[in-house]
């Protein structure tokens, strides 16, 4: 492959690609994000070699091994194109039925289509409810594009948004365009990317750098990681036009070593656009130079922060310094330098193409284009989903979540990670935006969306959220470093039944101090859990502290399992499911647990049969004698027994 | 103690060039080559890239991928993310501890397992989730626990 060296060439090369696709070759595009990978994709690819080979197709059908789509939950997701049906939860003992039916006859394997309760199957992916609502702009291309297969970025109209900021923009017009596009960085900040960049590209020292933050640290949040191992290119591109605009000539990734497939797919993309001339000297003959080297960080929240992550490219340890200078002034090595997160990065390519007023038209004043979220906990379709900034909440909880399962209630959405906080029910119908979220008290962060249902206690989160914290906490300020720990053993002994009266005022005092005295946000936020949670749940928090009770049995030393004598069908169902033997019991004898054995990990309340409804969560109430040991089953009223 | 894998130091720091930036690089490679670093391993770094060793401790102590004790033959991740948590990822991680008989932190007497939580695998769409050796699994059953925790 000669370096392409024109914008020219780039779109000849293009169409070249096209054409060669044009013959409608059928297609088999298998997910390969890290969820499908998780559900054995790796076994469904080495499924559908050998179908093809022994069904005569081998040089007949394409297979692609695509980035994520998703719908993580319901992987591993296979598309077969150009029919563009879909199917969910493939295993590799399918794959002979869908070589068979869909490929060879032409036909729908009904049972592995997506099925609604309404409409009933669904075999277009873009049709399925969870996919409807969303405006997959960022990460819409990841289910077409083969991530270590450059052509397949570059055939979809991939690097054009490079080569028209390259020959038809000067750097101000392309900083001038981001900046009018009003995108704000998508790492949790918010902060204008453009005035940004801006504050670099002044800044006197001739040597800068650009840099994608994909240490993607927030639990619960995987968006970073799926563009970044779906899509490196548009990742790379993006970059590469914020360094023409910058005046950086070098680029770096901190990508977490917690993501290998990313790190894996972000090399060969790499590779591949040096070998095509898109990155090195003179990028496409334009006589711009840049390149980029990849920085795998070695596992500590708090170097997501610009500081602290610069300091950990330089080889450091990644501790935050104070900001009086910021970092954009003066960054790797004390040069100006420009980080963004990586869905921020992959969103400048669109910018460029379809220009800014485009972009300005989706989403809300304050808050313009899409985010990508991460939907997961207490909700029936968790997976990643792409929605115009502004949405309402519940839209994204319910028609796109489905709800929660189990037919359990709805509680509250955290946001924003261990920054954030919670949303209750009450106010659902927020908007998704950057200051809609906030003025409801917690914040967009990075784009985590944890749905918890009835089941979830509200300072079990608190306490989990500060425990996190006080473990990530790098220790260089004192309000960081004890306050948390303070607040941390506030929290503990709600849950363990240990605490005093005052202590949710001392809570509150500790929280302030370290809200305004810690040096980097990692501090200044980490109260925000706290301060939220107590805002819309203080009761939880006073029946914890007055009555030793947790209002949803989840804190072990507040909780007892008893099992009802009245309502016991001795099905022997929890006796066998108890892992500490705890549990005595046979066949018509009604089963009684040794509170003195019992682990409370709550076993046997999961596996009790809803229709028997036997296994009781107390808490804050004493546990009833049990009944005499070889008591038999009371006679039933219905006479179904078993 | 069982096999201990060795690594060829000399060409693996060789690799690097003496360059001071790549200091937590190469600390990595020797983690994932070996599954730990030993104050022998620190020293030649340290030599290598003409870093100070209290440097080199520094950073290898901060960061929570390296491990300065000998990991066990296979690694065990077990996931406490948000996601996986309200997902009641404690009481998988309480059945991985009865099962394969190693507390978090910990590595099995015989060298065998290691048992580690981390805060996000980055898959919260099939929570709870665990790790070992690299291959990811979507709520195991205790039956595929046992199963693993025969693996030589």
């Amino acid at each position: 492959m000669p370096k392409l060296d024109s914008g020219a060439a780039l779109e000849s090369f293009r169409q070249s690609l096209q054409a060669a696709q044009e013959a409608q070759r059928p297609c088999v595009t298998i997910c390969s994000g890290t969820g499908c990978h998780a559900s054995r994709s790796d076994k469904v690819n080495a499924a559908f070699v050998e179908q093809l080979q022994a069904q005569g197709l081998a040089d007949k059908v394409d297979i692609k091994r695509t980035g994520c789509h998703g719908f993580c939950e319901l992987g591993t997701i296979v598309a077969i194109l150009p029919q563009e049906v879909t199917y969910l939860q493939v295993k590799p003992e399918d794959v002979a039925e869908v070589v068979t039916t869909t490929l060879v006859e032409g036909g729908v394997v009904e049972r592995l289509v997506y099925h609604d309760a309404v409409i009933g199957a669904i075999p277009r992916e873009d049709d399925i409810p969870f996919y409807k609502p969303q405006t997959p702009l960022v990460f819409g291309q990841n289910r077409y594009i083969d991530p270590c297969d450059i052509d397949s970025y570059i055939v979809k109209g991939g690097y054009a948004a490079l080569a028209k900021a390259l020959f038809s923009m000067s750097p101000d017009e392309v900083l001038n365009e981001v900046k009018a596009s009003e995108l704000r960085g998508r790492g949790g900040g918010g902060f204008p990317t453009g005035a940004k960049w801006k504050t670099t590209k002044e800044a006197a020292d001739p040597v800068k750098y650009v840099v994608v933050n994909a240490d993607e640290g927030d639990p619960g949040a995987f968006m970073d990681r799926s563009l970044l191992e779906g899509n490196p290119h548009r990742v790379i591109e993006g970059l590469i036009i914020g360094a023409y605009a910058i005046g950086a000539h070098q680029g770096y990734v901190y990508v977490r070593q917690e993501y290998p497939i990313a790190v894996d797919n972000l090399t060969v993309a790499l590779q591949q656009a040096r070998e095509y001339g898109l990155l090195g000297d003179s990028v496409l003959g334009s006589g711009f130079s840049f390149d980029i080297a990849i920085h795998r960080g070695a596992g500590a929240f708090v170097s997501g922060e610009s500081s602290a992550l610069m300091a950990a490219i330089e080889g450091h340890v990644g501790e935050p310094r104070p900001k009086y200078v910021r970092t954009a002034v003066s960054g790797i090595y004390g040069h100006p330098t420009n980080l963004n997160n990586v869905e921020t990065w992959a969103t400048v390519p669109l910018i460029i193409e379809n220009g800014s007023e485009w972009f300005r038209g989706i989403g809300t004043e304050g808050s313009k284009g899409t985010k990508i979220f991460s939907l997961v906990g207490k909700v029936k379709n968790t997976g990643l989903v792409e929605v115009p900034m502004g949405i309402p909440l519940r839209q994204v909880v319910f028609d796109i979540g489905g709800g929660i399962p189990k037919d359990r209630k709805f509680k509250a959405v955290q946001t924003g990670g261990p920054s954030g906080g919670v949303i209750p029910e009450k106010m659902i119908d927020v908007r998704v935006d950057f200051d809609d979220l906030s003025a409801a008290g917690s914040m967009m962060g990075s784009g985590g969306l944890i749905v918890m249902d009835e089941d979830t206690c509200m300072v079990d989160t608190a306490r989990y959220y500060l425990n996190f914290l006080s473990e990530e906490s790098c220790g260089k300020c004192v309000p960081c470093r004890e306050g948390i720990y303070q607040m941390l053993g506030l929290l503990t002994a709600m849950c363990e039944g240990t605490s005093q009266p005052g202590d949710i005022e001392r809570l509150e005092e500790i929280s302030g101090v370290v809200k305004d005295f810690s040096l980097c946000a990692l501090g200044t936020t980490a109260p925000n859990p706290v301060l939220s949670t107590l805002a819309h749940f203080r009761d939880e928090y006073e029946a914890h502290v007055n009555e030793k009770r947790c209002p949803a049995g989840v804190c072990k030393p507040l909780v007892n399992y008893y099992i009802d004598p009245d309502k016991c069908r001795a099905c022997m169902l929890c006796f066998k499911e108890c892992p500490a033997a705890a549990i005595t019991g046979a066949r018509r004898e009604i089963h009684i647990i040794d509170q003195s054995k019992c682990t409370k990990c709550g076993a046997c309340f999961d596996v009790c049969p809803s229709r028997y409804n036997a296994v009781a969560r107390l808490s804050g109430v004493p546990v009833p004698e049990p009944v005499a040991a070889g008591t038999p089953v009371s006679p039933r009223k219905g006479g179904d027994d078993e | 103690m069982s096999e201990q894998t060795t690594v060829d130091m000399a060409e693996l720091l060789g690799r690097y060039g003496g360059d001071k930036s790549q200091l937590i690089q190469v600390l990595l490679e020797i983690q994932r080559r070996k599954r730990w670093l030993s104050a022998e391993d620190l020293e030649a770094v340290s030599t290598s890239l003409g870093i100070p060793y209290t440097q080199v401790y520094h950073v290898a102590t901060f960061y929570k991928a390296f491990s300065l004790v000998p990991k066990g033959k296979h690694s065990i991740s077990v996931c406490l993310g948000t996601a996986c948590q309200v997902r009641n990822a404690p009481r998988l991680l309480d059945r991985i501890v009865d099962i394969f008989g190693v507390k978090p932190g910990d590595t099995s007497q015989d060298m065998q397992f290691s048992l580690d939580t981390v805060n996000c695998l980055g898959c919260c769409a099939l929570g709870p989730v665990m790790m070992m050796d690299g291959q990811y699994y979507s709520k195991p059953t205790n039956e595929e626990l046992e199963r693993l925790a025969s693996a030589e």
